[in-house]
């Protein structure tokens, strides 16, 4: 066996055991990310708006964790077309999600005050 | 030298399957560009959904409609069967046999129809309770959003039965290499989806 040979199997080697460690440390912090929130509205008693605020910022984590340890998507080692392709599709998406929450709302507060939340 | 760089989302195949990895870069972006393109459907579902939250018009709401021990149930399945996906995954990467590479997306396959059976289980109830599409703005938002992710869900489980019959047929060749790679970045996408759902429309219901 030659000295690359060696050398890529090690290579090789590492990227067997930092792949299956992804797979097993993003199933562990998403189990983690589920339980939580689901304990809290089954037992917390915390006031609404807390608990959903809490909700909120356990989804958006286990989100990222999904993108990293099972997608994969890391920024530093992405292609650019791969990264221009998340960021645009996420401009898009605050855009049309964010005016139509605006507008819709506005509209309620001025026409149907009893749909405002 | 570095660990392989990575060409695509999703776990890459690397050298040891060279003409796959190589067909990979071009066949996961175009499928990369389609999933942004459901991203976007599925947020402006979630959009429309939080609009019609107050639009009860009298009729049941999400107090009466949800229960959270089957929201729960479905939410372990559906991360359980992603995990079991990754699993399989590793083992198309790393030859571990097709054995294995079967039991796996098997595993896949059952936990992602157990997933549907709870959640029709689920629209069948609401339905004995008034909870159907055309009762209030409130319910047409909740079916438009839950079953299309449920109808995502049982089209990749087709595509996973398609998948494992070409691969009976042809054996791992690149079309079915390729194909495993990407029905695993769509099982993956529609359990990021289902996070959405569970926490804005589940939990966010019941909280």
């Amino acid at each position: 066996m030659s000295d690359s040979q060696r050398q890529s199997d090690t290579i090789d080697e590492n990227e067997r055991r930092r792949e299956l460690g992804s797979y097993l440390w993003g199933y562990g912090l998403a189990l983690a990310l589920t339980l939580v929130p689901f304990a809290l509205v089954a037992w917390s008693g915390w006031p609404r708006v807390t608990l959903l605020w809490a909700i909120g910022g356990f989804a958006l984590v286990q989100v990222v964790v999904h993108f990293r340890f099972f997608l994969h998507i890391s920024l530093a080692r992405q292609k650019r077309e791969d990264l221009h392709l998340i960021l645009f599709s996420t401009l898009i998406l605050v855009l049309m999600v964010g005016g139509t929450l605006w507008i819709i709302f506005n509209l309620y507060g001025r026409m149907v005050p009893e749909l405002l939340p | 030298m570095t660990a392989t760089p990575s060409r695509h989302p999703g776990l890459n195949l690397g050298r040891a399957h060279q003409e796959a990895h190589d067909a990979c870069e071009v066949l996961v972006f175009g499928f990369w560009v389609f999933m942004m393109s459901d991203l976007i459907i599925f947020g402006l579902l979630f959009a429309n959904y939080v609009t019609q939250l107050d639009a009860l018009a009298g009729g049941p709401g999400p107090g009466e409609l949800f229960e959270m021990k089957s929201a729960f149930l479905e939410t372990l399945l559906l991360l359980t069967s992603s995990f079991t996906y990754g699993l399989a995954s590793y083992c198309l990467k790393y030859r571990h046999g097709r054995g294995w590479l079967t039991a796996w997306l098997g595993v896949t396959l059952l936990l992602g129809l157990a997933f549907i059976g709870f959640e029709l289980h689920d629209f069948y109830k609401m339905a004995g309770e008034d909870g159907v599409p055309s009762r209030s703005g409130f319910l047409s938002a909740f079916f438009a959003l839950v079953p299309l992710h449920g109808l995502h869900v049982a089209s990749a489980c087709l595509w996973m039965v398609v998948l494992m019959v070409q691969m009976l047929v042809h054996g791992l060749d690149t079309g079915v290499k390729t194909g495993l790679v990407r029905l695993g970045l769509l099982w993956h996408f529609l359990d990021i989806v289902w996070v959405g759902i569970f926490s804005l429309v589940y939990l966010g219901g019941l909280a």
